[in-house]
């Protein structure tokens, strides 16, 4: 490898080096975008954060009431709440379904009807949020409202079966490629030995790929959590504490959305939600940590 | 290693640059104020003041670009007040404002500029409280819906209002509203509950008129509040009185016209002084059916029905 990387260090032509500095570049600003980003976010919502905001209230008060006339309160626990019960319902739907459709893809399936699955899990997997969030409106809700007899669909529950639906094909995708990672002679000995396929992929290759698929579902729970429009459109968008699957919530990122176009810029309401995003950019930072240290766990073994 | 050297450093060159680049952004002035079709144009008309005008404004000036080429219009936001003051400053040509100008801010216009703000009403922001199509309920009082919507009230059962609601087996009113910052979330609170009191937490935030009305015609325990002008065949407007004991007006242009309506305001635009030159045309262009077109587009009520 080394060799062959200095012969032709030796002989580039001029274009190549250019090339190669481009694509550097490339890989190299997804880290500024990152940066930058954060820096942006950091720095909108930092004079109101170190300066003013009770950071208690701000995340055990579940009183949002940012434009009060008389009292402002930005209290942010009923939001947190959502945004964490909303997920947790999510991954209860998406885990069981995601890696058993994994599971059956790459155990289970002939290749030709594998091909097929992984089309219609990429389409899946191309559908815009919105369209999520209308079907979540108007479908989901006249469902929901027929089934469980309550007044009104717009429910954790709904928004939960959206962002299942989204994660869906990121955790099948990734743990099929954790169960492919598993080599072959593992399934070979353990056929050798008599087993079934059912217990080869029960016994053998899930211990085995345990952390890719960990990974897989952190990185659908993370996709849920940063998720939007669905959420804005299908959960109702009440500031309650959520009390069960069927009562309405309000999540962080749908909060952002909804109020940060027509608040007046620089202003504490802004500020405030800027605060949010940082508390956003955390969540998400944490969550992605550990589905990578999962996954370097996996290089180790 | 070596061999990275040079690209390294350029890299490094550029990450740097790019960084800067960044922090030079950052400390720029903050506010870049839209400006619309500022081409071609010779005269450029300032525009400032309420949000709840700010799309209303803004939809007037992409229009007028097509109509004339001989001005142009700034619009920006910030509210009435601050609308207003810009105006006694002479820093805009029109302030908007969802509110009537008040009288020591007149006085402070004539002190400072020797000019009278000159008033013009442009439309008028009616919302009309929606019930689904099957409700038992044809009229509110204000009263009632401070019960309903406010933080001490007490109001949250149909039953409560004197009447069974078939299609709404639970009983319980569920409270529509829209996102805390939006004009109309604004006006109907105040409206309601004046300013020192706020809104019970826990209703729908929804986040248009639009899908105010069509959440409601889905949904035969709701109650919610949007412009008058988003009604569907699923959906009721309510008649509303001022107060207890006060007569019901239904929300109609009529009414809101000869202001009989109570949840109902005038739009209005002042200019310092008479209004002359590309002002007067812009303000000449606003009041015309065109101009009223557009008012009555974005869910306003118009001046005059047609």
């Amino acid at each position: 490898m080394n060799i062959l990387r200095k012969k032709s260090a030796a002989n580039l032509p001029f274009s190549e080096t250019v090339i190669e500095l481009f694509i550097r570049l490339c890989g190299i600003s997804s880290i500024v975008f990152v940066f930058g980003i954060f820096f942006f976010v950091f720095r909108e919502g930092a004079g109101f954060l170190f300066n003013g905001l009770d950071l208690g209230q701000f995340l055990t008060s579940p009183e949002w009431y940012p434009t009060s006339l008389s009292n402002k309160r930005y209290g942010t626990y009923a939001l947190i709440l959502g945004t964490f019960s909303v997920t947790a319902l999510a991954m209860c739907i998406a885990v069981p379904f995601g890696l058993g459709a994994a599971i059956f893809v790459s155990e289970f399936c002939s290749p030709k009807l594998r091909e097929t699955f992984k089309i219609i899990i990429e389409l899946l997997a191309a559908i815009p949020s919105v369209v999520w969030g209308f079907i979540g409106l108007t479908l989901m809700n006249q469902l929901i409202i027929a089934v469980f007899n309550v007044p009104i669909g717009l429910t954790m529950l709904n928004g939960s079966i959206m962002l299942a639906l989204m994660s869906v094909p990121i955790i099948v995708s990734i743990a099929e490629d954790a169960l492919k990672a598993v080599p072959d002679s593992y399934r070979e000995a353990a056929e050798a030995l008599g087993a079934t396929r059912w217990q080869v992929t029960y016994r053998v290759l899930l211990p085995a790929a345990k952390n890719g698929l960990l990974a897989a579902v952190l990185l659908g729970a993370a996709r849920s959590i940063g998720e939007t429009m669905a959420v804005l459109m299908a959960t109702g968008h009440s500031v309650n504490i959520p009390s069960g699957p069927l009562s309405w919530i309000r999540t962080l990122t749908a909060t952002i959305a909804a109020e940060l176009g027509e608040v007046a810029r620089g202003g504490e309401h802004y500020q405030v939600l800027f605060i949010i995003g940082i508390l956003l950019f955390t969540i998400t930072f944490v969550v992605n940590l550990i589905a990578d240290l999962v996954i370097k766990g996996i290089r180790q073994e | 290693m070596k061999k990275y050297g040079r690209a390294g450093y350029i890299i490094i060159g550029i990450l740097v640059a790019v960084a800067s680049g960044f922090v030079i952004i950052g400390r720029s002035p903050k506010d870049s104020e839209s400006a619309v079709g500022k081409e071609a144009a010779q005269v450029i008309i300032k525009n400032k003041g309420s949000d709840t005008m700010v799309n209303l404004a803004q939809a007037w000036a992409e229009i007028y670009v097509d109509v004339t080429s001989s001005a142009s219009v700034e619009v920006s936001g910030g509210g009435s007040g601050t609308g207003v003051a810009a105006l006694i400053n002479g820093t805009v040509d029109i302030a908007n404002c969802s509110r009537q100008i008040k009288p020591k801010e007149l006085e402070q216009a004539m002190q400072n500029t020797g000019k009278a703000p000159q008033e013009f009403i442009v439309g008028y922001d009616a919302l009309a409280v929606y019930v689904h199509h099957d409700t038992p309920l044809d009229k509110i009082t204000i009263p009632q819906l401070a019960e309903i919507y406010g933080e001490d009230g007490h109001i949250t059962k149909w039953s409560d209002l004197g009447i069974m609601h078939v299609n709404c087996p639970s009983d319980e009113i569920i409270r529509i509203s829209r996102q805390s910052n939006s004009g109309t979330y604004f006006y109907f609170r105040e409206a309601l509950l004046g300013k020192s009191s706020d809104f019970k937490l826990g209703s729908l935030d929804l986040h248009g008129s639009k899908d105010v009305v069509e959440v409601i015609g889905r949904t035969p325990c709701a109650i919610g509040y949007s412009g008058m002008g988003y009604a569907t065949s699923h959906v009721k407007m309510l008649e509303v009185a001022a107060a207890d004991g006060a007569p019901y007006y239904a929300p109609n242009l009529e009414n809101v016209l000869a202001k009989t309506y109570p949840i109902a305001r005038p739009l209005y635009m002042y200019s310092l002084g008479e209004p002359t030159g590309e002002v007067k045309a812009y303000l000449d262009w606003i009041l015309s059916e065109e101009g009223q077109q557009i008012v009555e587009k974005l869910g306003f009520v118009p001046l005059t029905s047609n």
